[in-house]
């Protein structure tokens, strides 16, 4: 019997009626009196040297307020980044400058190199058209290979080439690997590309500086997925303003998916300007701007060799990866193809020996960060189609051969630093096999071919580390920034409680789950608790959304607040009913006394606290407000199987998706229907990166090709099916108090692999011998493919 | 500046506005009302979805002085007047049709025109419909049962969670 | 965009008179030339909008068995009304992007932008349509004169297209899956006279008409594995030369099919 309201419940999303009648309040809906709007010139060519830059007839031009370049910010900070990655020698990443504004070069289609604020945003537009900038184009870097040929142009003068970093893991087993290859029975050798990726939330960037000469406070409101990284970062590190002096407000936001983590040039500019011109200054990004100036994803070019014995046993992994970071370092950039990914290659087998190796590199493109999933995914895709590829070349089945060398036994340390605590991949491959009715699909496929169509079915595994992250771990890693969440629980005197949340929800729908994990714990009703969220101001200094954190990390939290006000409450209750409070118990929201019929109401005790009259003031403080920070102890590591049907137009190369299946173990779960919702959002970026997405640049101009929907082929409704997700397969998470282990991610990550695994089985068993398509696999790529 | 008129969920509104102003603008910064939201600026993204004279257009894609003196519905004027939700929009909640909120807007709107003309469209029927609609947070699962279910349909053989 | 001067005339004659002053544009539907002006591609002093023209729009048969359609009507109008006379030139009606775009585009607009990869220019072409104007008729063969480009004057004025009905027809439409415009389209009427093939998305020089295909055709040659030249077609992420190539002939088949 499903629950209807506690943990298990699939409440109904209580944000939903503000958004259902349009009375959400997103970053563009607010508007401050006074306000004025800033445009960015942004640079039209990928590389080049700032000449000159005349601003004068653009500053004469309608409702000009000023304008500001690259020299109104000598002395400011630049952007920081916030790892920093050791190479394979020991010696610390290239970091280059990350100017607000640019500084003598221009670095990428998009880079900003002036900033008008005007009146109006059609007179900030105008004026900028006026600016006269002299740029001198130098030749572009782009193809990340060829960043790295001798002679190379370089991105960054100040550094001796365009590599950031070259990062061996682990460096020790390099040697033992390669002699695990020199022994192996049957190596499988996979040469790919995982596709550069735009994030795209719905909602543009959006951010607004405000500042208060009276008491010398800043305010920006922007749209964010991590205020308090943004105020940290912003403040310490770019405009040197102390916290007291700063709030950041990201109220709603329409979706992040990771590239809202990051800290924009956008944001300094407008908090900067709002103080400079003591008036609120607003930026509001376009989606053509979104494509040239939201950090991108993936980008990655990677060889991987899968080493196994004459039992088909996997004996050992080799990997080589390219990963573009684009310009400059965005905030996580350099940790996303590091300790995101080569900690992720053994995936959920017992691989013994692995070496990863990855060159980041500065190329005259866009910077690439963190998007959903952030090295998982591409961890997985090489990992899950090697296998698939070596399974063809040995006549073996996929899912047997996955099966034979899955990680059993837990907790497990892997040859790549993680440990799983827990999971059970035969239950969640099970479970996938009913779900999918895989052994239906013979007939399916029979069916299929009847229409002159091909059927293909593709499967893969996927594990992930969530919960981000063990502060004192990512530290050793590199982290700049412990990556703890806090929340501070607030009962009010009649019983009602606030949450105060470092978590931001911009989808996730914590403003429902977190009142169903207390209102579990106090035994009262879920509409008794309020989730505050997104201002700093307000809520304890927690490091916001991304890495499936939030429930593991936060909720964690609020869990350990909430204990601490049972603890006390139970003191109050104790003294109410003269007892001791060894024998108080709370069940349903009432304290009673074990053994006897002495009770009182939550809300009795809550009352107590506020007004108290009858209470021990001489051992407890009135009140009743805990606050909890929360530091995992590891990593939770969410894991499942999915399988995915295609049929392929064998005449266009027209792929169609026609049965997606997700079976997940995510551990405990809070809202079933909340985590269903994130799987589907997941699985239609995977699809949409396996069959659609593709970022792409012109090698040798560096012109932004897709740079508008116009030619970023998004998901659409039509390109997707109804999606078969299950996540009874549950392995608590053994080291949270929630056994929660986070599900943003999972469907992003787990799905193009099985995509294009199928792609390839409807084209063999159409006798095509093709073994690999890059995504996305366009119908002009999969025709290309069938062509030979 | 030239002042346009027009009946906004039934209300008669004006506000001075240039030529070139956006009938999505002219909605949100003249008017003020912020649920139809902005998404792209090359008419794909449909968040901006209103109904002028009773079709859905996109409010991105037209200018404000072409809807003088029509009849504009948005996302605001869809609830009841004591704020229940309509059939379409408790469904959406009901079957989770909607995480950020922000293509929300635009994808009542669409659905409610589909519904209009189409009153039990098919599965395939609500996907083509939502071709000018992008959700990138669904993947439209929750969004197409939700439809179906506004509709009357039976839902319970779609996968649920 | 930039800011420009707004008419709203009632009639064509009074359109035309606008039309006539310096840097004036028509506005249609606007569902291209508005996106156009947000990126500040086109600076018009002043904008015409058609919208107000009752005398432009709606379907209507004609007695010699043709159908007007005003060049104001909407796509949407043109799926419904056009339905019982001429179901393919509904259906391609019907395809044109998306519901809300095909409630304020129209005909005209579209045939006046003749972009390289829209729908319409297939259904002229490979009817052989007359585009009506304010000041003359144009034969669709004469009309398009490659990308964006036609045998408009300046200021001149769709008020009409009138479409021979074919004994039947069929538009075959492979989606750029970004734009959803035509990757390829392709478009194919059976007349009296012959079968005409027109193709949209596919070429440098945009919609035109695949004569060898006709030319097979009318020989009682069949199309297997025929295919237009790949030299001259546009590549793009979306698709190479030879893609498109193929795709003209795939698609052209698949019409034959479907109208068989």
């Amino acid at each position: 019997m499903p629950k209807d309201s506690g943990i298990g419940a699939s409440s109904k999303r209580r944000e939903d009626v503000r958004f259902l009648t349009g009375a959400g309040n997103y970053t563009d809906d607010i508007n401050i009196h006074g306000q004025a709007y800033v445009h960015f010139l942004r640079s039209d060519v990928a590389h080049g040297r700032i000449v000159s830059l005349d601003t004068s007839a653009a500053a004469a031009m309608p409702g000009v307020v000023r304008i500001f370049t690259g020299a109104d910010f000598e002395g400011v900070g630049g952007l920081p980044c916030g790892w920093q990655v050791t190479d394979r020698h020991g010696q610390p990443m290239a970091e280059p400058g990350h100017p607000v504004l640019a500084q003598g070069k221009v670095r990428h289609v998009g880079d900003p190199i002036a900033a008008v604020v005007a009146e109006s945003p059609e007179q900030a537009r105008d004026a900028a058209e006026a600016i006269e900038a002299e740029i001198e184009e130098l030749p572009a870097v782009i193809d990340m290979k060829a960043a790295l040929a001798e002679g190379a142009a370089k991105v960054h003068d100040d550094l001796p080439s365009n590599l950031c970093y070259d990062w061996g893991f682990v460096e020790e087993n390099k040697g033992a690997v390669d002699a695990a290859f020199a022994e192996a029975a049957h190596v499988t050798t996979l040469e790919l590309v995982n596709n550069r990726l735009v994030a795209n939330p719905m909602e543009p960037r959006v951010a607004i500086g405000d500042y208060a000469r009276a008491t010398g406070e800043s305010t920006l409101y922007t749209t964010s997925q991590n205020p308090h990284v943004i105020r940290l970062l912003m403040g310490a590190f770019v405009l040197g303003i102390p916290e007291h002096k700063l709030r950041v407000v990201a109220p709603d936001v329409g979706g992040g998916f990771g590239s809202k983590i990051f800290h924009y040039a956008e944001e300094a500019f407008c908090t900067f300007a709002a103080k400079a011109l003591a008036r609120p200054v607003k930026w509001t990004s376009s989606r053509s701007e979104a494509f040239m100036s939201d950090a991108h994803g993936r980008d990655h070019v990677s060889k991987i060799e899968l080493a196994l014995d004459a039992d088909n046993n996997f004996t050992a992994l080799r990997t080589e990866t390219y990963a573009n970071m684009g310009a400059y370092l965005s905030t996580f950039a350099p940790s996303v193809p590091t300790w995101l990914h080569g900690t992720l290659m053994a995936g959920n087998y017992k691989t013994p020996l692995i070496y990863v190796n990855v060159k980041a590199v500065f190329t005259n493109t866009v910077p690439v960060d963190a998007y959903r999933g952030a090295g998982r995914p591409e961890a997985t895709y090489q990992l899950e189609r090697v296998i698939d590829k070596a399974a063809r070349e040995l006549g073996v089945d996929p899912i047997a051969l996955r099966r034979q060398n899955f990680v059993t036994e837990f907790p497990y340390q892997t040859p790549v630093a993680v440990v799983y605590d827990t999971g059970d991949y035969n239950a969640t491959m099970d479970k996938l096999e009913e779900i999918a009715d895989i052994a239906g699909f013979a007939a399916r496929r029979a069916e299929s071919e009847a229409r002159g169509k091909l059927r293909g079915l593709g499967v893969n595994c996927y594990i992930e580390a969530c919960g981000i992250a063990p502060s004192n771990l990512v530290g050793q890693l590199g982290a700049r920034a412990g990556l703890y969440d806090a929340a501070t629980v607030r009962v009010n005197a009649t019983g009602s409680i606030s949450v105060m949340v470092g978590a931001h929800s911009h989808g996730q729908g914590h403003e429902t789950a977190f009142p169903q994990v207390v209102a579990e714990m106090l035994g009262i009703d879920e509409s008794m608790i309020e989730i505050v969220h997104g201002d700093s101001s307000k809520i304890p200094f927690g490091m916001g959304t991304y890495g499936s954190r939030s429930l593991a990390v936060c909720g964690s939290a609020m869990v350990r607040a909430t204990e601490k006000i049972i603890n006390k409450a139970k003191k109050i209750a104790a003294h109410l009913m003269e007892a001791s409070e060894a024998d108080i118990e709370l069940k349903d929201g009432q304290f009673s006394v074990a053994g006897t019929d002495k009770s009182v109401a939550w809300g009795d005790v809550t009352l107590a606290a506020y007004v108290p009259h009858n209470y021990p003031l001489e051992d407890i403080e009135p009140g009743l407000e805990e606050t909890a920070f929360y530091d995992p102890s590891n990593f939770t590591y969410p894991a499942g199987a999915y399988a995915c049907e295609v049929e392929v137009d064998p005449e266009t190369g027209k792929v169609t998706v026609e049965r997606f299946s997700a079976a997940d173990d995510f551990g405990n779960i809070v809202n079933p229907m909340i985590v269903s919702g994130q799987v589907h959002g997941g699985l239609g970026q995977g699809i949409g990166q396996a069959l659609l997405e593709n970022c792409a640049y012109d090698p040798e101009t560096g012109q932004l090709l897709s740079a508008s929907y116009m030619d970023y082929a998004m998901p659409r409704a039509d390109d997707v099916p109804f999606y078969a997700v299950d996540h009874s397969c549950a392995t608590p998470c053994t080291h949270n108090p929630l056994g929660v282990k986070g599900c943003g991610e999972a469907g992003a990550i787990g799905s193009p692999p099985s995509v294009v695994n199928a792609v390839i089985d409807a084209l063999q068993s159409g006798g095509k011998a093709v073994t690999h398509i890059d995504m996305p696999m366009s119908p002009s790529r999969v025709w290309s493919a069938m062509q030979g | 500046m030239p002042e346009i008129n027009m009946v906004v969920n039934g209300r008669s509104m004006r506000a001075e506005a240039e030529p070139r102003a956006l009938l999505s603008d002219f909605l949100r910064e003249d008017l003020s009302l912020t649920g139809t939201h902005v998404g792209c600026d090359t008419g794909q993204c449909g968040a901006c979805v209103v109904h002028v004279d009773g079709v859905a257009v996109k409010s991105c894609n037209m200018l404000a002085v072409e809807a003088a003196g029509c009849e504009v519905s948005t996302i605001e004027g869809q609830a009841g007047p004591d704020g229940t939700l309509n059939a379409l929009q408790q469904a959406f909640q009901d079957h989770h049709g909607l995480q950020c909120g922000f293509c929300t807007p635009g994808m009542v709107m669409s659905a409610a025109a589909l519904l209009k003309e189409n009153p039990t469209p098919s599965e395939a029927e609500v996907r083509a419909h939502l071709e000018g609609n992008l959700c990138r947070c669904t993947g439209y699962h929750n969004i197409v049962k939700a439809i179906l279910a506004a509709s009357g349909q039976d839902v319970s053989g779609i996968a649920a969670e | 965009m930039y800011n420009f001067e707004f008419e709203r005339p009632g009639s064509v004659a009074e359109a035309v008179a606008a039309l006539k002053s310096e840097e004036a544009q028509a506005l249609g539907g606007g569902q291209t030339l508005i996106p156009t002006l947000k990126q500040r591609l086109a600076a018009p002093a002043k904008l015409v909008s058609l919208g107000g023209i009752a005398e432009m729009k709606g379907v209507c048969l004609n007695d010699d068995g043709s159908l007007s359609i005003g060049g104001g009507t909407t796509h949407a109008e043109v799926a419904r009304a056009a339905a019982a006379h001429y179901p393919a030139l509904a259906a391609l009606a019907g395809g044109i992007g998306d519901p809300a775009v095909r409630n304020r585009g129209t005909i005209g607009g579209s045939l006046a932008n003749n972009d390289p990869s829209a729908c319409y220019p297939s259904a002229a072409l490979g009817s052989g349509a007359t585009i009506v104007t304010d000041r003359r008729e144009i034969a669709a063969d004469d009309y398009f004169q490659g990308l964006f480009t036609t045998a408009l004057d300046e200021g001149e004025i769709i008020t009409s297209v009138r479409f021979p009905v074919p004994e039947k027809a069929n538009y075959q439409k492979f989606l750029q899956p970004a734009s959803r415009f035509a990757l390829v389209g392709v478009f194919v009427a059976h007349y009296a006279g012959g079968t005409r093939i027109a193709v949209t998305g596919a070429s440098e020089d945009g919609v035109f008409r695949w004569s060898a295909a006709e030319e097979a055709l009318a020989s009682g040659a069949a199309l297997d594995g025929m295919a237009p030249e790949a030299d001259g077609m546009i590549a793009d992420l979306h698709g190479t030369k030879a893609y498109r190539a193929h795709l003209t002939g795939v698609l052209t088949r698949r019409a034959l099919q479907a109208m068989a």
